[in-house]
């Protein structure tokens, strides 16, 4: 037997996703590791508030946009909540995505019915499409998107196009879809310690120092 | 690399820590700052986006903190930080910038860009790339007495006319008492009506208090133009002046970036804990209307508004203080869109008000100060620092709008019961 979609999708998920895996676990550590060593200096200042609390509170909270801020802003918030929901759904409560977490790390929990899951794709995406056209429409976050902003979007868009169009066979050889989701998951792997995708992992930081700092001085955050 | 662009970066890399590493890593430029910043909303313009203006602090740790900026400056790919980088964001840093605080609040992932802002000002300031008003200040403050020049002689006449009209005596450089009273400059030469009122106050509740003749001045330009040496040395005038008198609290006037200075900034530039405690003015007259010891009578009928001052408030955490206050002698108190927390800036603070270059920035920023007030309608603004007071007051009057404005302090001693 010698199919080459079999072939490629053979190497996505073997020796190219272990690969992708190292850069990614070990790539994000590095990254996490690099922020926590620079430290802070002692605060000598007598604390009003909870810095602490006040910290771990804030990691939550700050989830809620002010009041006002979706009125200015519709297609960013709206369209970053569904995006970042959807994705995960689609990730981490689709059945043959659990089956594989649990091979790696023995972990498990219950998926949800395939419905839900190509409803949160489909919203995920029409989300990441809104997200990635006011990145270009809007004056502001064109000027400040670079092009591995544009990049990294497109990429995280890749796994959910793809992966829709290989569980429902749409088009193309099925193997060969297959090999596309497993590559585009491989290669967004690659690419995230090395980019603003890292915020998955810090932005609990950020918001932590920001609660903490604000609630020093018994001010809101 | 000239001499006074690697001052600026050696500034720069001595202001990256954890949160600040923190910080960049999180940004996904989600542009969402803009619309929280004044000078964005009254122009619309994409450059004056917060987290732009930190941009030179980003390079520099992107290049020497991480190790994929460290591979690409080694093979020549980093993104190296010139003298015309420093000029270029010299007027986003300075001019329309007031560190009023609002980017910190809306980030959502949680960026505090106002304490970045106060970081770049160091590299800024040390490149050489400060405005001249503000290094004029510093030279004038740190060879003298006052950002404004010499007030020692207008102290001393000010108090005695305080006394003249109080009839309470003041006392300068008396050692022992539980407060020091420390001025803004801006109170000294232009409301020093604050000196009666606090002596009356203060005379009622029983509180005992001295006014230094080395260190009675509170403003802290080092921590406006960003220079750590100029705010650690004015810091230290206060600490020391304070420790010789023995006293128990040091009160911080009605003065926005003072409380911020001498608060919080304070102990961490002379790096170790006060020998006293500091207490915001307002914090001190709220504590006494607690302690029964403020005791007022009568109400003003006047519609009566409030502007919250951003390093009182918003990065102070004096919020309720002054609300408790007002009520006590407001009859007709009516709260301003946004008030609070998420109040806007007077549209001057944070040195914008000093500087020249950009008064056409700062003209353009109070307009959304001037659609609130109009919304309120307000006979009377009533503030908590000085020099909101006066950029209110000029404001207003540039745009022929007929208010009163108001210090907190002063109108809590018009109020004050006088039954003994």
């Amino acid at each position: 037997m010698n199919n080459p979609n079999f072939d490629l999708l053979m190497f996505a998920r073997g020796p190219l996703f272990d690969i992708a895996l190292l850069v990614f676990v070990a790539g994000v550590l590095i990254r996490v590791v690099e922020i926590l060593i620079l430290g802070r200096k002692k605060d000598f200042s007598k604390a009003k508030g909870q810095p602490v609390q006040q910290g771990i509170k804030t990691i939550f909270t700050r989830t809620f946009p002010r009041p006002g801020a979706i009125k200015a802003n519709p297609i960013t918030i709206v369209g970053g909540y569904v995006f970042h929901i959807g994705f995960f759904i689609a990730f981490l409560l689709f059945v043959p995505h659990i089956a594989l977490i649990e091979e790696l790390t023995g972990l498990s929990w219950p998926g949800v019915g395939r419905v839900v899951i190509e409803g949160a794709t489909v919203l995920a995406v029409i989300a990441g499409l809104a997200l990635l056209y006011t990145r270009w429409k809007d004056p502001v976050r064109r000027k400040l998107t670079t092009w591995v902003d544009y990049l990294v979007l497109i990429l995280s868009l890749l796994p959910l196009i793809t992966g829709y169009v290989a569980v429902n066979k749409l088009f193309g050889d099925p193997t060969f879809m297959m090999a596309l989701h497993v590559l585009s998951v491989d290669i967004l792997m690659i690419v995230f310690p090395f980019t603003k995708l890292m915020h998955a992992f810090t932005f609990a930081m950020a918001r932590y120092y920001n609660g903490s700092i604000q609630g020093r001085k018994g001010a809101e955050s | 690399m000239s001499a006074t662009v690697e001052r600026g970066v050696n500034a720069l890399r001595e202001q990256v820590d954890a949160p600040v590493a923190s910080f960049f890593s999180s940004c996904v430029s989600c542009g969402l700052c803009a619309d929280a910043c004044i000078f964005f909303q009254e122009t619309q313009d994409p450059q004056y986006t917060p987290i732009r203006k930190v941009e030179l602090l980003r390079r520099v740790w992107e290049n020497e903190y991480t190790l994929f900026g460290r591979v690409k400056n080694m093979v020549g790919l980093g993104n190296r930080i010139t003298e015309e980088d420093f000029t270029e964001m010299e007027q986003l840093v300075y001019d329309s910038c007031t560190m009023c605080g609002r980017c910190t609040m809306v980030c959502p992932v949680g960026n505090d860009i106002t304490m970045m802002i106060r970081k770049m000002r160091e590299g800024m300031s040390a490149a050489g790339h400060a405005p001249v008003e503000l290094i004029g200040a510093a030279k004038r403050h740190t060879t003298g007495n006052s950002p404004m020049g010499d007030l020692s002689k207008a102290i001393e006449a000010q108090v005695k006319h305080a006394i003249a009209d109080t009839g309470i005596e003041i006392a300068f450089d008396k050692p022992g008492v539980d407060y020091l009273v420390i001025l803004s400059a801006q109170e000294i030469a232009e409301y020093p009506e604050v000196i009666g009122a606090m002596a009356q106050i203060f005379d009622k509740a029983g509180v005992t208090w001295t006014i230094a003749s080395e260190a009675f001045e509170a403003t802290n330009v080092g921590v406006q133009i960003g220079n750590r040496d100029v705010a650690k040395y004015l810091v230290t005038r206060v600490v020391e002046a304070a420790e010789k008198l023995k006293v128990k609290k040091v009160i911080s006037p009605e003065c926005g970036h003072a409380y911020q200075a001498l608060r919080w900034e304070g102990p961490n530039l002379i790096g170790r804990e006060y020998g006293f405690e500091v207490v915001h003015i307002i914090e001190l007259l709220d504590q006494l209307r607690a302690e029964g010891k403020l005791k007022t009578s009568g109400k003003d009928s006047d519609k009566i508004t409030f502007h919250d001052p951003c390093q009182i408030n918003r990065r102070g955490g004096i919020n309720k203080e002054p609300r408790r206050l007002l009520n006590m002698v407001a009859e007709n108190f009516v709260e301003t869109e946004d008030a609070g927390t998420m109040n806007w800036c007077c549209s001057a603070g944070g040195g914008v008000g000093a500087n020249e270059r950009a008064g056409h920035l700062k003209d353009a920023a109070f307009q959304l100060k001037k659609r609130q007030f109009e919304k309120v309608a307000p006979d009377k603004i009533v503030t908590m620092c000085a020099f909101c007071h006066h950029t209110l007051e000029n404001a207003l009057e540039d745009n022929d709008m007929d208010i009163e404005v108001a210090g907190l302090t002063e109108m809590m001693a018009e109020y004050l019961e006088d039954e003994d």
